[in-house]
């Protein structure tokens, strides 16, 4: 029911008022005496080489791509759990059906080598 | 919904929020001191009796500290990171059921402040908007560890949270509801989930683990190769959210694990006490927070016994090892229903 939210919202507000004043003020208590070494970026003492923003592995992005296809089939699963009960046998041998697509779908990720995380 | 209600919702939203900070400031001196004891040190022992001042006076610090933005950084997402972390941390505790209920005049008062009808899903929401802090404060530092930590800290969370939510749909198999009040007023007494879904606990105690980067899982900040992992250019307070936002999470972390397999505010033998409706809440509350400073403590001993994982190792676990696991704790949990209950 859309009145169970209320509590929600008085919390964030509640949250992002603790978040927003503790920043302003942190922003306001502390010191300011700013040099130009001092706001360089930190890398173990030496002078900064190049730029952060550059491309990384791809094994994450991988990692990123498997988790929403494998995410979208959990949450399928949960409908099914919160009313497994009233949809009985037939309800369980259809997800099982469903588990063992999914199932399959795994295995075959893990033959093709998405995980090797050593492999050049 | 009623003035009154609101009111008191408002107020206990408050009182929780306190009790929230307070527990979390004072696992920061725990941590500490739970670390000097199996270190066979002292621990903080300076700033008051027994060295019980200390986390004040590092919030102190951390107030009165300059704040640093560096030259290079973003530097709206870089204060944006630190607040998303520290606002999802104390959004989860809203569905928490931290009491049965109160009886004030003749009014009835829940002490859950949302009863949602999806209160797990909105769990595992707050948590997954929780990575975004971290992400977004780790890739607008523009440092090379930073970023490095930021990536590792978002797959590590994303591929941990799919075993996570396996583990739970098993715990819903025998629930049948994914609201936190139904799932705790099942559990009355003794008939603690714990007994119902043990493999599904360990293996959601794992990725709750990896999920508020706790060592063993604690990759994304590991010192001892990336400096400070995903905090490394952060400083006065914007550094203590983020500190503070893993306390939080821990604290709720434990909370929720309570709720889910602990039974939350029940406790054995209740009934039989044959006290008032109100004091068998506050007692069945303070019996909710032992859990919870039991879990805490758990934390802290693993923290402080086991080494940390390597990437790669801790990738394997988590997909080759938990996710086939929570699918068989499922099927498993299915198959059982399937052959005794179901029609």
């Amino acid at each position: 029911m859309p009145q169970d939210y209320i509590p929600v919202l008085i919390q964030i507000l509640i949250a992002l008022g603790f978040v927003v004043t503790t920043m302003l003020a942190t922003h306001f208590l502390g010191p300011k005496r700013f040099s130009r070494a001092k706001l360089e970026n930190f890398e173990c003492g030496i002078e900064g080489m190049g730029n952060a923003r550059s491309p990384f592995s791809v094994k994450y992005f991988l990692i990123a791509i498997l988790f929403v296809l494998f995410d979208v089939e959990v949450i399928f699963m949960y409908p099914w759990a919160v009313n497994f009960k009233e949809l009985g046998k037939a309800g369980f041998l259809d997800m099982f059906l469903f588990m063992i697509l999914v199932l399959a779908g795994f295995i075959y990720i893990i033959l093709k080598g998405a995980f090797k995380w050593d492999r050049r | 919904m009623e003035l009154t209600t609101l009111l008191f919702k408002t107020i206990f939203l408050f009182i929780i929020l306190l009790v929230t900070l307070v527990v979390a400031m004072y696992s920061t001196y725990a941590e500490r001191k739970v670390a000097a004891f199996m270190q066979d040190r002292n621990g903080p022992n300076r700033a008051g009796p027994f060295g019980l001042l200390q986390p004040l006076a590092d919030g102190l610090k951390m107030f009165m500290k300059e704040e640093i933005i560096p030259l290079t950084a973003n530097k709206y997402l870089f204060i944006l990171g630190p607040s998303i972390a520290m606002t999802t941390a104390l959004l989860t505790g809203v569905v928490i059921p931290w009491g049965d209920t109160l009886t004030i005049g003749d009014h009835v008062y829940s002490l859950q402040m949302a009863d949602l009808n999806i209160g797990i899903l909105y769990v595992f929401a707050m948590v997954s908007i929780g990575v975004y802090g971290i992400m977004i404060g780790g890739w607008a530092s523009n440092n090379k560890y930073a970023l490095l930590g930021a990536i590792r800290a978002a797959s590590q969370m994303i591929s941990y949270e799919l075993a996570m939510g396996m583990s739970i749909i098993a715990l819903v198999l025998t629930t049948g509801s994914l609201s936190l009040h139904d799932i705790v007023a099942q559990q009355h007494g003794m008939h603690w989930n714990i007994f119902y879904q043990p493999l599904g606990f360990f293996i959601f105690l794992t990725c709750a683990f990896a999920e508020t980067n706790r060592a063993p899982f604690d990759l994304p900040e590991c010192e001892t190769e990336l400096i400070g992992g995903y905090h490394t250019e952060y400083s006065s307070m914007k550094l203590g959210f983020y500190l503070f936002a893993e306390y939080v999470n821990m604290f709720i972390s434990s909370a929720v694990i309570a709720t889910l397999y602990f039974g939350g505010y029940n406790m054995p033998f209740i009934d039989q006490l044959g006290l008032s409706s109100n004091a068998v809440t506050f007692i069945g509350m303070g019996f909710f927070f032992i859990k919870i400073f039991a879990f805490i403590f758990l934390f802290m001993w693993i923290r402080w016994t086991l080494p940390r994982f390597r990437y790669d190792q801790l990738m394997n676990m988590g997909w080759k090892g938990l996710i086939p696991l929570a699918i068989f704790n499922i099927l498993a949990t299915g198959a059982y229903y399937f052959f005794t209950s179901l029609k």
